[in-house]
């Protein structure tokens, strides 16, 4: 009598199956009303408070029926007034794809590493770290990436002035 | 080299403390190596001849081409990108054009279409063949190396006949391709083909069977599907592993969707199942270029667009498949000349972070078999 016992798992009578932008949309709007929504892109875009972001990452990833379990492109935008780190994530058994914007104080950038998540954030976290100067909590090896380990600033950051600028030369 | 217990009889200190009863040691290498092919320091700790730990340190030669870009109209910036992955330089120049195109909305004439494609297998096939005399020649066998530079030469000619260069061809322009192909190139492309067609059984005859090189390659380097999933692993060293990643086919560009050619896929998951998988996309490329070359259209090569290109505000994400993964473009647009934010999503960079997980607990004598495989280009990795 056993095969009778199958459990079903709450998923808001969505069965797991490829999902376009608008169900997609739908989903996840239900399951996360807190998150804020970036119209007009190619792919459905969220805003979510740092704080937030690891907690979501978790549902993202081992959500039944969303499993986001590629992180393709991660990276960091300088706004001037503060810095947007962007999670490009896509799941390869249902191919959507969803984007997660963070905004963060450029004075004293801080997330949460996603690395035990995703196990490729381990060196874009390093990369987005070495070029912006982003700090992510928990870490487990936050070092400069590409620059050498005494350079001074972050390149990326749009303030930033290289002492031997080749243009102003 | 030191064994361990060396190290302990004879109480010489390793270069990196000891933990516990074992001592390990620490070996560079590179930068200067000649199985990384480029400048690529690998700090790796042995216990023994087993390796604990591989970490890359980056950078020898990074340039910052991102930072770079903001002050490159949409014209200029695409050819920063022929110097990253020089070896598919033609698709990641492909991969920015298209990005331009699909964020003005311009419509690239047919025959455009059919000369990028053409141009990227031919791209993909010289990639493949100088990866194959590299990886044979780093783990010891010396003459695949001159067999696959005889056929790299032929590729070579035709790029330099019709693009002007061998290496950086810079070639795309938004909106088609910049001059229109050389009047020998379907000749010489058929050349090439005939003559590849003969040659491509004599790699399998004098490698892939080949017993030594079997037992080089079976059984290291293991990645398995989830693991090629979590790193970000694209390219053939994730169709090893079993994930179907190729961007041809799942997220079909210019042509892809009407031509004949199978994703491989294989599950093997070692060193050995990227070896075959990348034997196999050659032939599946060969197979693209023989499809195409009889049926170029007549027509432009190159479609009207505006002298300033702006860019619309907004974000664009454009990926294309480059001879070793997903190549991804994700431009940030403020609506002026230059992009306000690039970002490379570079194949290679993502593959590396793979290399400590592969290595780990196998031989030091295997890591360059296992590096072979991963089919790194360094200026792909540093930017």
């Amino acid at each position: 009598m056993m095969r009778f016992l199958v459990r079903r798992e709450p998923n808001f009578g969505m069965t797991n199956k490829n999902m376009t932008n608008e169900e997609l949309k739908l989903f996840t709007t239900e399951q996360f009303p807190f998150l804020i929504i970036e119209e007009g892109n190619e792919w459905l875009t969220y805003y979510v408070e740092a704080d937030e972001w690891k907690t979501l990452a978790h549902q993202l990833r081992n959500h039944t029926s969303l499993q986001f379990d590629f992180l393709f492109c991660l990276t960091c935008v300088d706004w001037k007034t503060h810095l947007t780190m962007v999670y490009h994530l896509t799941s390869t058994t249902f191919k959507h794809t969803v984007v997660i914007k963070s905004k963060l104080n450029r004075e004293k950038p801080e997330i949460e590493t996603v690395c035990d998540i995703w196990r490729t954030a381990e060196f874009h976290e390093r990369e987005v770290y070495d070029l912006f100067g982003v700090q992510f909590l928990n870490h487990p090896d936050l070092r400069r990436l590409l620059l050498t380990d005494d350079w001074k600033g972050y390149p990326l950051l749009k303030d930033y002035d290289d002492p031997i600028n080749m243009i102003k030369l | 080299m030191y064994r361990t217990t060396d190290i302990l009889e004879h109480k010489q200190s390793p270069s990196a403390g000891g933990v516990g009863e074992a001592e390990y040691m620490v070996i560079n290498v590179g930068p200067q190596h000649p199985a990384t092919h480029g400048v690529l320091h690998l700090v790796i700790t042995l216990n023994g001849e087993t390796i604990i730990n591989v970490e890359p340190h980056l950078g020898y030669i990074h340039r910052s081409i991102e930072k770079m870009c903001e002050s490159l109209t949409y014209r200029q910036f695409i050819y920063t990108t022929s110097r990253m992955d020089y070896l598919s330089s033609h698709i990641n120049n492909h991969c920015c054009a298209m990005s331009v195109e699909k964020a003005l909305q311009i419509e690239i004439p047919e025959r455009a279409k059919y000369i990028r494609v053409i141009l990227d297998e031919l791209t993909r096939l010289a990639s493949h063949q100088l990866w194959w005399g590299a990886m044979a020649m780093d783990i010891g066998a010396i003459t695949p190396f001159f067999y696959a530079f005889r056929e790299r030469e032929m590729i070579n000619d035709i790029m330099e006949e019709t693009c002007g260069a061998r290496l950086t061809m810079n070639y795309m322009v938004p909106g088609g391709v910049m001059f229109d192909l050389h009047p020998n190139f379907q000749k010489r492309v058929k050349e090439f083909i005939a003559f590849f067609k003969s040659k491509i059984d004599e790699y399998d005859e004098i490698l892939t069977g080949n017993v030594i090189f079997q037992n080089r390659v079976k059984g290291i380097g293991m990645l398995s599907k989830e693991d090629a999933i979590s790193y970000g692993c694209t390219g053939p060293t994730a169709r090893a592993s079993g994930v179907s990643c190729d961007v041809r086919k799942l997220y079909p560009y210019e042509l892809y969707n009407n031509i004949e050619f199978d994703e491989i896929i294989n599950t093997g998951c070692d060193s050995f199942a990227r070896y075959q998988v990348r034997m196999q996309e050659m032939k599946q490329s060969l197979k693209i270029v023989e499809q195409l070359i009889d049926n170029i259209p007549e027509g432009d090569f190159q479609a009207k667009t505006k002298a300033v290109l702006k860019l619309p505000k907004g974000e664009f994400y454009t990926r294309v498949e480059t001879a070793r993964g997903e190549f991804g473009v994700y431009i940030v647009s403020e609506g002026a000349t230059t992009p306000y934010r690039i970002k490379f999503r570079s194949p290679g960079f993502s593959n590396l972070s793979a290399l400590n997980h592969m290595a780990k607990g196998n031989k030091i004598g295997d890591l360059v078999a296992i590096m072979g495989t991963i089919d790194l280009v360094i200026p792909d990795i540093d930017r």
